[in-house]
């Protein structure tokens, strides 16, 4: 690294900043290296798993990673790792990395859907790529072009896939599979607080008394964050508690106070009997001082349906007399017809009753909504009259073996400790409240409980969303890679947002597609029903990943598109498509990645990619070179969910200076703007950059001729132009050259200062200036959507008064309890929760390839309780069937393992591509964040 | 391990098990396994099938059939689901020439197939001779198959080489184990270079662990840093003299105790108290 510590301290700003990270760790650390190595450059970057965020070092020797450490200088983890982060240096050298473009191919060498794979040229794939974009977009118009995203892009890959969809392409059709992880989140972000993305950071573990976790496996998942939260534990074992609240017993039981083992969906049940015991038994605990200047009540439709197909759609209609419909069979429909009605059931009758809703009613569904509106306090606590201690033991106990006073004892003792005065208190969550068909509601119920005992936004206190991938923060959210949105939470369908874009980008006003709805479980159901034409898979496995996978991957193979995967490594999406590229893994190109506590760290490339691979950044503008302004930018007849025509804006762009040929790359990458970013830049001494200056592999680009780079500092463009749409408006990121040095920065950084509690004005400057202006103190909620609001009843907006602005307010949601929609019943009798393990991520694809990463855990397991297994007449290591109404797979029993599920409970995770879970789960989604239902479906279990 | 194995003890186990009281498991697990069990015809190292009763009386009482082998190999649980060649999957094997086992003998490497503790425990029943004593894994009371009472070895962890010990998140061990949170323990200690990360680290319970192995084969380290040794070249043994006065149930590791088990023998003892007494070895 260039600078040295003088240099770097001149800057005031910058020392403070090194002084929040202790920069001078790292100094000593290199220098200590130095003499000891034996011509290794160590270099600093963030782990490439989890959204935890570790920091790693890397030692690089001729060209390839020799050896990883822990970085000691990293905040988060200060040298240590979990056992993925071990083997971060193995994970790019598997002996079947793709190195080369691999195409179906007829004898001749022509594509052919038919075809078996053969090596190509990266000309001859893009040659493709751009015919059949060409066909797809003059068949189906953009909502024809879809892209998987991903939470695991790189700060600037994302940007540039996001631009040139958006604006080249004016297609919306990107959504990330972050939207499988943390869609609920995020509208609960955004609901509550007008905001993406939490308000603490990782600092709350060790400041606070109280660790409670809903729905999350941090032993597992974030296990250096769990570490933490044990040696908070240690630190003072009477006077911290640690509750854990989850359908089954898991790994960070070990470390409970209490666990907690409720029946599935119903921690919605969970959060609103606390939220009772507060406002009906404990109202002296509520800060009303506080809710009074800063919360607002509201409520919305409780009718949203479950996010599944719709009746009309192709895929099922025409519906036949046998109850089947299209291409799904009766069984399926029984599940996909509660869309549009249900009964309400026993169960949920009484937390519906407020909401004017009795036992055996038909519940008519409209399409998911984000609609709410404000209520009164008393409509509030109306709403949270049915959950007495009573009915929430009756409809939430999870373990038939644990007794109701032992469960209904846990609840009493789970709400003193929330309520208990001076205690601090975190609730965590991961999956288990996000992958949920109400996992907004859940997102928001979290933060009822801490708004009325005002503890949240301050340091120990909060109510706090841990991510799973390692930049589903950094990309997919603060870049904005979902159909819906820009970078910094601007919105597609806002116009005003689209002319900021559109300014920015220096695209003619009217180019950017105005509906953005194609989310990712959509963009399946579009393959399915011949609507997306051309697909396109960068960084994620969407077609394991996606429940319901039978049918997507069925539409894959069976209909007339076409599907690329760019990937590492081939897996499931690679082996359903017709085109396969090598892409560049994550030291081998430059990067960013945001972490769950708004921690963004940059990388420099450390190595050359092996064989022809080259980075997903530089495949999105080699395909951007392919489209002109008159092959993207004409009219369009409505497709899809537009039912406008987008208008050609080719005269507009020619009034701006482009040509009809004028390429997308001219536009949206080589643009003035981006070769201020020139080759010379302090940041590139030293350091490969395939990108923007070629490499020694002489690797022939798309034009077939040798790749030699862009001629300008691409990385560092495309970052610092996204960066700008943050500055100024609450998501202010650091200058990228700051970011090469520090071990990453909580945003907003603000004069060179990272920010540790949003919201609160003693640590953010955004809420101390709102809070100022407003003339209020202690806190601002000044997150800017959704928040003028009509007002009305617990069941409907009254529109008449119109709608009122409450700025700097957070809300308080009224929300009940609801069934999933698919249960278990006499055939299919038995929950399936699905997950992960510590040692495989994800899809497994690259530690399925760490033989010692294998070696621990080769096959993913169906945990079962002893009793189920033996009822089943099944052994421990014995093969069954598990079946749903989807789909059924093969898994081996364990009954003894480190999941224990309760009597009518299995789970299995799904990183093995052999035990391929996801043809059993359900495609139901909250119908607010459109995130899938991973936890919970009905099977039944049988021996194979 | 009982009364009946200690009388066997064969020279080359005391030279083990005395090394162990000596120089720390660890070290010698590293010195046994890479170096002496190379040149050992049968090493004391091997691990045998569940039950299998001490090894001078196994090595007699053996009649090498392979009936044990053919039990385990068939079981549906080693198979693979794409059906690889079963014989890779099975985990007792019958030793050949170069496996410094006696040719013949039935045994396990846990690092390649640990035993997989199958409720009903095929390879014993399977034994025609009794070398596998099935009253050993047998529950007296119940009179049913008890795969706790398996007793094939012990895990040892080497703490030095062991990445959980170094403050990472590992313990693929722990999570493993078939009998997780009772034949390993996480012992949880404060990290005060961090500051605020804590070790979980592995422990052994050798009273619970059955030896299977799984923890062996899920080690992520080059070389596994936990590893299943017999039990009695693993363990040390406290004298039946002493009773810890803080655990009531620890009277039940000495049993009972009679004259002859309690006088005690040494050179000087040797001598009757007259003959030293009128002895005059003071040359007075």
């Amino acid at each position: 690294m260039g600078m040295n510590r003088r240099d770097f301290l001149k800057s005031s700003a910058a020392a403070t900043a090194a002084a929040a990270v202790g920069i001078s760790v790292p100094q000593e650390v290199q220098a200590a290296a130095k003499s000891a190595e034996q011509g290794w450059r160590w270099d600093k970057a963030p782990c490439r798993f989890c959204g935890t965020g570790c920091g790693i070092m890397l030692a690089t020797k001729d060209g390839k990673i020799v050896a990883v450490k822990g970085d000691p200088a990293a905040p988060v983890n200060r040298g240590l790792n979990c056992i993925k982060g071990y083997f971060n240096a193995k994970i790019m050298y598997g002996a079947d990395r793709l190195t080369q473009p691999l195409m179906r191919v007829n004898e001749k060498g022509e594509f052919d859907k038919q075809g078996q794979f053969k090596p190509i040229s990266w000309k001859q794939a893009f040659d493709e790529m751009e015919k059949q974009i060409k066909k797809a977009l003059k068949e189906k118009g953009p909502e024809g072009v879809a892209v998987f995203g991903s939470g695991q892009y790189t700060i600037m890959e994302g940007y540039a896939a996001l631009k040139m969809m958006k604006a080249g392409f004016r297609s919306n059709a990107i959504d990330p599979n972050a939207r499988h992880c943390m869609a609920s989140a995020v509208v609960g972000f955004y609901q509550t607080f007008g905001i993406d993305e939490p308000s603490g950071c990782y600092d709350d573990i060790e400041l606070t008394d109280t660790i409670i976790s809903w729905g999350s496996n941090m032993a597992e998942m974030h296990p250096i964050l769990w570490s933490r939260v044990t040696d908070r534990k240690l630190s003072d074992p009477d006077r911290v508690k640690v509750v854990n609240i989850q359908t089954y017993t898991h790994r960070s039981c070990d470390l409970s106070d209490f666990n907690i083992i409720f029946r599935p969906n119903t921690d919605l049940a969970l959060w609103n009997y606390i939220a009772r015991e507060i406002v009906y038994n404990h109202p002296e605990a509520i800060d009303w001082d506080f809710v009074k200047k800063h919360i607002v009540f509201t409520a919305g439709p409780v009718n949203i349906g479950y996010g599944m197909r719709r009746a009309g759609e192709k895929s099922i209609t025409p519906v036949r007399p046998d109850g089947s419909a299209g291409l799904y069979s009766a069984k399926e429909m029984k599940i996909i017809n509660k869309e549009m009605a249900k009964k309400v059931s026993p169960l949920e009758a009484p937390a519906l009753k407020p909401y004017g809703y009795k036992e055996g009613d038909t519940m008519k569904n409209i399409p998911g909504t984000l609609a709410h509106w404000m209520i009164s306090f008393e409509d509030y606590k109306k709403s949270l009259e049915p959950f007495t201690l009573d009915y929430v033991a009756k409809i939430a106990k999870g373990d038939p073996d644990e007794s109701l006073e032992s469960f209904k004892k846990k609840l009493k003792d789970l709400a003193t400790l929330y309520i208990e005065k001076d205690r601090k208190v975190v609730s965590f969550w991961t999956m288990g409240m996000n992958q949920h068909t109400r996992g907004t509601w859940d997102n928001t119920l979290s933060y009822n409980v801490h708004f009325l005992l005002n503890k949240q936004a301050k340091p120990g206190n909060g109510a706090y969303s841990l991510t799973g991938q390692p930049s589903a923060c950094g990309t997919a959210r603060e870049v904005g890679t979902f159909t819906h949105r820009y970078p910094a939470d601007l919105m597609v369908k806002n116009p005003k947002h689209r002319a900021k874009v559109e300014k920015k980008w220096m695209l003619p006003e009217g180019t950017l597609n105005p509906v953005g709805k194609q989310h990712i479980v959509a963009i399946q159901r579009g393959l399915e029903d011949g609507l997306v034409k051309f697909a396109w898979v960068n960084v994620c496995n969407a077609f394991q990943d996606t429940a319901n996978a039978n049918h997507w991957i069925k539409a894959a193979r069976k209909t007339d598109n076409f599907i690329v995967t760019s990937d590492g490594y081939p897996g499931i999406s690679a082996m359903v498509s017709d085109l396969v590229l090598p892409s560049a893994m994550i030291y081998e190109k430059w990067g960013g990645y945001g972490n769950a506590e708004r921690r963004t760290q940059l990388w420099k490339q450390q190595v050359v990619p092996v064989g022809n691979a080259m980075s997903d950044t530089w495949q999105w503008l080699e395909l951007a070179k392919r489209f002109t302004v008159k092959d993207v930018w004409g009219e369009y007849a409505p497709s899809g969910p537009r039912k406008k025509t987008l208008p050609s804006v080719i005269e507009a762009a020619k009034k701006m200076g482009y040509k009809e040929d004028t390429t997308m790359f001219d536009i949206l990458f080589a643009n003035k703007e981006a070769k201020k970013y020139t080759i010379d830049d302090p940041q590139l001494k030293g350091f490969d950059d395939s990108d923007s200056l070629g490499d020694n592999r002489k690797v022939l680009g798309s034009d077939g001729k040798e790749w030699k780079g862009y001629g300008f500092f691409v990385h560092k463009y495309l970052f610092e132009e996204y960066a700008w749409f943050g500055r100024g408006h609450g998501h202010d990121l650091a200058p990228f050259d700051m970011y090469q040095k520090v071990r990453g920065l909580k945003w907003p950084v603000v004069d060179g200062k990272e920010t540790f509690w949003r919201f609160n004005t003693k640590y953010d400057p955004y809420a101390a200036k709102a809070a100022k202006a407003a003339g209020i103190k202690d806190f601002a909620f000044y997150g800017p959507l959704a928040k003028k609001l009509f007002s009305g009843s617990l069941t409907k907006p009254d529109k008449k008064a119109g709608k009122k602005p409450i700025p700097n307010k957070a809300k308080i949601f009224a929300r009940p309890y609801m069934d999933p929609p698919e249960m278990p019943d006499k055939e299919y009798d038995t929950w399936l929760c699905t997950g992960r393990v510590l040692e495989h991520w994800h899809s497994g694809t690259m530690t399925m390839r760490v033989p010692e990463l294998f070696r621990a855990v080769p096959e993913a397991l169906c945990y079962m309780n002893p009793k189920d297994a033996q009822k089943r007449g099944v052994k421990r290591g014995e093969l069954v069937w598990v079946e749903s109404r989807r789909g059924k797979v093969k898994a081996r029993v364990e009954t003894r393992g480190r999941n224990r599920p309760p009597r009518g409970l299995v789970f299995v995770p799904w990183f093995d591509e052999k035990v391929f879970i996801n043809k059993v789960t359900l495609d139901a989604t909250c119908p607010m964040s459109k995130q899938t239902d991973y936890k919970k479906c009905a099977v039944k279990i049988y021996k194979a | 391990m009982g009364e009946k194995e200690k009388k066997h003890i064969t020279p080359r186990r005391r030279f083990f098990t005395d090394m162990a009281h000596h120089i720390g498991l660890g070290t010698m697990g590293v010195m046994l396994l890479g170096g002496y069990a190379t040149k050992a015809k049968s090493s004391p190292l091997t691990l045998r099938p569940p039950a299998a009763i001490p090894e001078n009386d196994f090595l007699k009482t053996c009649i090498k059939c392979g009936l044990c082998a053919e039990a385990c190999v068939n079981r549906p649980q080693n198979l693979t689901r794409d059906g690889k060649r079963k014989d890779e999957f099975g985990t007792l094997k019958m030793a050949k020439a170069n496996d410094n086992v006696t040719v013949g003998t039935p045994f396990f490497t846990p690092r390649d197939t640990p035993c997989y503790m199958c409720e009903d425990i095929p390879c014993v029943p399977a034994c025609p001779t009794e070398a596998l004593d099935i009253t050993k894994v047998t529950n007296p009371k119940t009179n049913e198959l008890d795969i706790r009472k398996m007793d094939m070895g012990v895990a040892v962890v080497d703490v030095h080489s062991c990445i959980a010990f170094w403050g990472l998140q590992c313990d693929a061990c722990y999570r493993a184990c078939p009998l997780l949170d009772e034949a390993i323990k996480l012992q949880y200690n404060r990290n005060s270079r961090t500051g605020k990360h804590a070790f979980l680290e592995p422990v052994v319970n050798p009273d619970v662990c059955t030896g299977c192995g799984l923890c062996e084969k899920a080690c992520v380290t080059e070389k596994p840093a936990i590893f299943v040794l017999p039990k009695d070249v693993a363990q040390g043994k406290v004298g039946d003299h002493y009773v810890k006065g803080w655990d009531k149930k620890d009277q039940q590791r000495v049993g009972d105790r009679n004259e002859k088990d309690i006088t005690t023998h040494d050179d000087r003892s040797k001598k009757k108290p007259l003959d030293y007494l009128n002895s005059n070895q003071l040359g007075l």
